[in-house]
């Protein structure tokens, strides 16, 4: 599951920053990568809470 | 169900008058991502678009902030963090035992007093990206004080949660920004890469062109002085003066494993300013000169654009009002540390009102530095000087007094000195801090060496005539 997870947040990073590139090359409006963005933000913010700092066991021992 | 939260505040332990801990200690990952959070942050919004307002040209910006960023690092590693973990304290408790209880409550209400100030500024960052729905006038970069009652209720909502966030203590602050900082720092990558064509950019090879002649083009806004390369150097190393060469940050490296971990300031330094610097600087240019963050991340990359400078203001601001408590806890230790955040919040929502924090922001900011400086050579001098040349550490403790003059002394006169630099020699305030190291390290050594002999010469007189 947790893979899973992990697997929406990273698409949810490429979607924020892959589309400005474009926008960049001319192959992408500035309109459509605003949209991107924020469904990545989403996905970002849905997903990365749920596998983000979840520490191990032996993490807290020196 | 009031008196259950309460008890679950008050049993957040944050070691505020003892050692850390070694099962509390946290690894790397913790601290690159909250330097990298807390350094990506909603002033940064601020400080790129007023080197462009102050006109610093392309090469001496680059260059400015490498130069100056690299050494902010080094600061916070070889100064802060190798006394952070051998002493485990935060700087409050530290100072205490070297400056006495009275000198390091008047410390604490200066240094408390900054934070809100600080965390103030990022509050209304934040704001303007929360009015943008709300249509709600935004200050300009002429205005210093609260320009209608919208602006006023966005501070006071935006200030209310982020002080709640900041009372539940520093696991709830590190989480939310180990989630955040990695996000926030693309959006302003893509924000700055998806205005570049506006601006005339299409390729790599015509960036340098642009960034010299449409970006930083070496003019500054009539009423703005110039910026040089020495400006951008000694602000990019200063602008986190109190916190590594001042020690602020006494309080967060304390939890670190190894002294090695202050180089994840790294990630605040290089990722966070150098980049969000830049990048704020060329979506500047792109609204046309327009400077509020809300709007200018809003116009180059929408929705996402506008709760980038949001959490940018929460993930600054939520340290900052944290380290505030901890300062004001640490005046009335019987008051629990999450009443004194609410306290402090308050103060900084008051403070956040005033669009003026945001618009002199780099002035504020110098000039946090150095007040709060001269106490980091004090704990400097006092750790690795002073037992050298037969003196005592932690006077204070040692002799029990509640005020150490030479503590007291040495933090006066560095500050009058600097502000005589300032007004007398015209020495900008963002030079102050280097001759203001050295000036309170020297009077430290000095002053110590002559108070400490008398105090002590005093107390063997006290101890033969009560033997007599």
């Amino acid at each position: 599951m947790q893979a899973i997870l992990k697997i929406i947040s990273y698409i949810g990073l490429l979607l924020t920053v892959v589309p400005s590139f474009l926008v960049f090359s001319g192959a992408m409006e500035l309109s459509f990568h605003k949209t991107l963005m924020l469904i990545g933000t989403l996905l970002w913010f849905f997903t990365a809470p749920f596998w983000m700092n979840k520490q191990k066991p032996s993490e807290s021992k020196v | 169900m009031k008196k259950t939260l309460a008890s679950q505040l008050d049993s957040i332990n944050e070691y505020e008058r003892e050692p850390v801990p070694e099962h509390q200690l946290k690894g790397l990952k913790s601290f690159i991502g909250m330097y990298a959070g807390e350094h990506t942050a909603g002033t940064e919004f601020v400080i790129g678009p007023l080197f462009v307002v102050h006109g610093v040209s392309a090469s001496d910006l680059f260059l400015g902030l490498l130069v100056g960023n690299l050494l902010a690092v080094l600061s916070w590693a070889f100064l802060c963090a190798p006394i952070a973990v051998k002493v485990r304290l935060t700087l409050y408790y530290q100072l205490e035992k070297i400056c006495g209880r009275y000198l390091v409550s008047g410390y604490n209400i200066v240094n408390a007093l900054m934070f809100c100030f600080l965390a103030g500024s990022m509050i209304a960052v934040a704001a303007t990206a929360v009015g943008i729905p709300f249509n709600i006038a935004m200050p300009g970069l002429k205005d210093l004080y609260p320009t209608s009652i919208g602006w006023m209720v966005t501070v006071f909502f935006v200030g209310s949660v982020i002080t709640l966030v900041a009372i539940l203590g520093y696991e709830q602050i590190s989480k939310f920004a180990n989630i955040c900082a990695p996000w926030m720092i693309l959006v302003f990558i893509a924000a700055a890469f998806a205005v570049m064509p506006q601006l005339g950019i299409t390729s790599v090879d015509s960036f340098w062109e642009v960034a010299q002649t449409r970006i930083w083009n070496g003019v500054p806004v009539a009423g703005f002085s110039k910026f040089t390369f020495w400006h951008v150097t000694f602000f990019a190393w200063f602008a986190n003066m109190a916190m590594h060469i001042g020690m602020g940050d006494l309080s967060i490296l304390r939890y670190a494993r190894k002294w090695q971990y202050g180089f994840a300031s790294t990630t605040g330094m290089f990722i966070g300013h150098v980049m969000a610097w830049i990048a704020s600087g060329i979506l500047v240019a792109a609204a046309s000169g327009e400077v509020t963050p809300g709007p200018i991340a809003y116009n180059s990359a929408g929705i996402a654009g506008a709760i980038c400078v949001m959490i940018a203001g929460w993930t600054t601001a939520n340290p900052t009002i944290y380290r505030a408590g901890l300062a004001i806890q640490s005046i009335v230790p019987m008051v629990k540390r999450w009443k004194v955040t609410m306290v402090v919040g308050l103060v900084t929502t008051i403070a956040a009102l005033f669009p003026a924090l945001v618009m002199r922001l780099l002035d504020f900011v110098a000039l946090y530095g150095l007040v709060l400086m001269p106490m980091g050579a004090i704990i400097f001098i006092d750790y690795y000087i002073i037992p050298k040349i037969g003196l005592r550490s932690n006077y204070a403790e040692v002799a029990k007094t509640p005020f150490n003059v030479a503590a007291g002394l040495t933090w006066l006169v560095t500050l009058l000195l600097c502000l005589s630099l300032n007004f007398y020699q015209g020495v900008e305030i963002f030079f102050l801090g280097l001759p203001g190291w050295f000036i309170a390290a020297t009077l430290y050594i000095i002053i110590s060496k002559l108070y400490q002999q008398k105090a002590i010469q005093q107390q063997e007189v006290k101890v033969s005539a009560k033997s007599l």
